[in-house]
């Protein structure tokens, strides 16, 4: 039997070598639904895996307030403006005290300075909170320690750099025990921050600039650079006021989460007046993820499985030309004893061989997109071995299924019609 | 000479009808003739005397609409279609007029085709196919296409194709009418071979002098057996 297989595939082989154009153009269909199927699978795997880290850094058990700037008012022709929104520590407060689930709240400003040491400066984000920043997001150290309790209650002139700081600022020594500038004073470093997961731009996160962050106690923060900040426009000067521009509350089960965050919500609507605030739940994010996940992953399979089925049609139609194309040889064969299934078998190798040619070449193509896109679009992939199995197996199955119909009616002719065909 | 050799190829009232919308044409007419083993008939008649449809049936290409046909102690009618494939395979050897090689394949691999399809193919095929080829000249062409050999060559091939399940009865269907003289010459003569080895030949032809090297003409018109023309001469020139 296996002899009788060998046989039929090396037939099949040698008549669609006969074609060697059409055959290629025909398992060209099926080599791009494949290779689509197992690149997309693979650039939505990565890209949900990569979304789903950067919610999860944020803490699954957090709720996160910010403060927005409200629309700004487009008829205003003042030339010195004075804004205040955002959240106070009024708001801090509250939260702290109101609910027995909120296992501690982390206040954050965040301060336009400069930042400088030697010759080198930067524009990282100076980040003023408080020592259970780092506990709340789960940050990890490099070197040194992070911010305490007592730094805050001295109103130290220390700071904690972020990784890329440290790395673009003191490239080549440990940054521990250096002095560098941040604004006009002089702090010390006592820690380096690990580096995480660069942060996409599709979910406004803290702490999402490249740039770097380094943080300084709040109470030094707000010794040095108060809650004003101005910012020069060409004819115009405009001053904002922020008490605090993040809130982090971290709560003790992730159950508690949701309830948090819609009392968070109702605390705010009564507290302001104005639309100055958002409240971004991770543990939402990721739901909302897992959902974009399957969403994207339904609208992937059906423009893969469409063209997996234009290719299979494509398959068909050169099959029932080639069907019709050997009438003849079919006659020949029937009149030197084929039967019909022998008939069937053969035309159905033919066009296995075809789909599964372009399956297999349509996986190397598959595997090697995902390569490319990490490489020049800087993107993830995650190339899981379902993803090559299950379009492999689509393909043979697509051969068997589009080449029935074609053999069928090619174990179905009259031998001697057939062999009358010209 | 074989007068009393079993018969090969049994005709009983045969009849075969085609309709054509209302009107029924009778392609075949009540046939009544035995084969016997070892015997040469040409088989002769005007376009539309329904020699071909005669041969299509003993073919077993198509099947009668009315009468009984034996092939070897097989009736047709109580064979389904895979039986009637096998039967073809095994007792029949097809000769047609346009060679009808298949392309995809060389030599070797066409003269192989008919063993490929029995269920039970003879372990020596293969030998055979060398043997075969080695008897009507094809020895050095085995691994070529049928694009790259002259007709002769192609209807050689076809020859041996038709020989390697050796089946008691040859069944050629114009098969010199795409050859040249000197070539149809040299296939009657190989037909005449095999003659003498036993084979029963029946040869479907239109041409008066291929029909002359056979023992037995039979002439049809209008799906009837006109009459049969013994050729004493030819025989006993032979």
């Amino acid at each position: 039997m296996s002899g009788i297989l060998a046989r039929t595939v090396q037939l099949g082989v040698k008549s669609l070598l006969l074609h060697k154009l059409r055959s290629l153009l025909t398992t060209l269909g099926v080599l791009f639904g494949v290779s689509s199927v197992i690149a997309m699978l693979a650039i939505g795997e990565g890209a949900s895996a990569e979304a789903q880290e950067q919610i999860k850094q944020l803490g699954s058990q957090n709720v996160i307030l910010r403060s927005v700037k409200p629309p700004e008012d487009v008829n205003s022709n003042q030339t010195t403006r004075l804004i205040e929104y955002g959240l106070t520590h009024n708001d801090f407060s509250r939260v702290t005290k109101t609910y027995p689930w909120v296992e501690n709240a982390v206040p954050v400003r965040i301060l336009q300075q400069e930042v400088r040491y030697d010759a080198k400066a930067m524009r990282p984000r100076v980040m003023a909170t408080e020592a259970n920043y780092q506990q709340a997001t789960g940050r990890m150290m490099h070197e040194g320690r992070f911010l305490t309790a007592a730094d805050d209650f001295n109103v130290s002139n220390v700071c904690v750099l972020g990784y890329e700081v440290a790395r673009e600022l003191l490239p080549l020594k440990s940054p521990l025990g250096q002095r560098i500038k941040i604004g006009t004073e002089y702090f010390t470093v006592v820690g380096t921050l690990l580096p995480r997961v660069p942060i996409g731009d599709d979910i406004p996160l803290p702490g999402a600039d490249v740039t770097g962050e380094i943080f300084i106690p709040l109470t030094t923060g707000a010794r040095w650079f108060g809650e004003m900040q101005v910012k020069q426009r060409a004819g115009s000067r405009e001053m904002e006021t922020v008490e605090l521009h993040e809130i982090i509350v971290h709560v003790d089960k992730a159950e508690n989460v949701e309830r948090t965050a819609a009392a968070c919500r109702e605390m705010l609507r009564r507290n302001h007046d104005q639309d100055d605030y958002e409240v971004v739940v991770p543990l939402e994010l990721l739901a909302r993820a897992e959902e974009t996940k399957r969403i994207f992953n339904i609208v992937l399979g059906s423009i893969a499985g469409i063209s997996l089925l234009v290719g299979g049609i494509g398959i068909m139609n050169v099959m029932l030309a080639t069907v019709t194309e050997r009438t003849r040889e079919i006659g020949v064969r029937r009149a030197l004893g084929a039967k019909q299934h022998h008939i069937v078998f053969q035309f159905l190798v033919e066009t296995v061989v075809l789909s599964v040619g372009g399956g297999l070449a349509g996986i190397i193509l598959g595997l090697a997109i995902p390569i490319g896109v990490e490489h020049f679009a800087d993107m993830r992939t995650i190339v899981e071995p379902s993803g090559p199995i299950l379009a492999f197996g689509i393909s043979v199955s697509i051969g068997l299924l589009f080449g029935l119909y074609p053999a069928w009616r090619a174990a179905q002719m009259d031998p001697v019609e057939a062999l009358r065909h010209e | 000479m074989e007068k009393n050799n079993p018969v090969v190829a049994d005709l009983g009232n045969i009849g075969r009808v085609y309709k054509m919308g209302t009107t029924e044409v009778r392609a075949l007419d009540g046939i009544d003739v035995s084969f016997k083993a070892g015997e040469y008939w040409a088989i002769m008649g005007s376009s539309g005397s329904g020699k071909s449809t005669l041969l299509n049936i003993l073919g077993c290409i198509d099947r009668p609409t009315f009468g009984n046909y034996v092939v070897n102690g097989y009736n047709v009618n109580d064979l389904n279609d895979d039986e009637l494939s096998q039967l073809r395979g095994r007792e029949l050897g097809f000769i047609f007029q346009s060679f009808n090689l298949i392309p995809q394949l060389n030599m070797l691999e066409n003269i192989l085709v008919p063993v490929f399809y029995q269920d039970n193919p003879r372990p020596d095929a293969e030998e055979r196919a060398y043997m075969l080829a080695e008897r009507l000249g094809l020895a050095d062409r085995l691994d070529h296409r049928p694009v790259e050999l002259s007709g002769g060559q192609q209807q050689r091939v076809a020859i041996a194709r038709a020989l390697i399940n050796d089946p008691p009865i040859l069944l050629a269907d114009e098969a010199t009418g795409n050859l040249d003289t000197q070539t149809t010459g040299e296939i009657l003569e190989l037909f005449d071979e095999l003659h003498e080895e036993g084979k029963t030949i029946l040869l479907v032809t239109h041409e008066a002098e291929v029909g002359a090297h056979a023992e037995r003409v039979m002439w049809l018109r209008d799906g009837k057996v006109d009459r049969v023309v013994e050729n004493h001469t030819v025989e006993a020139g032979s």
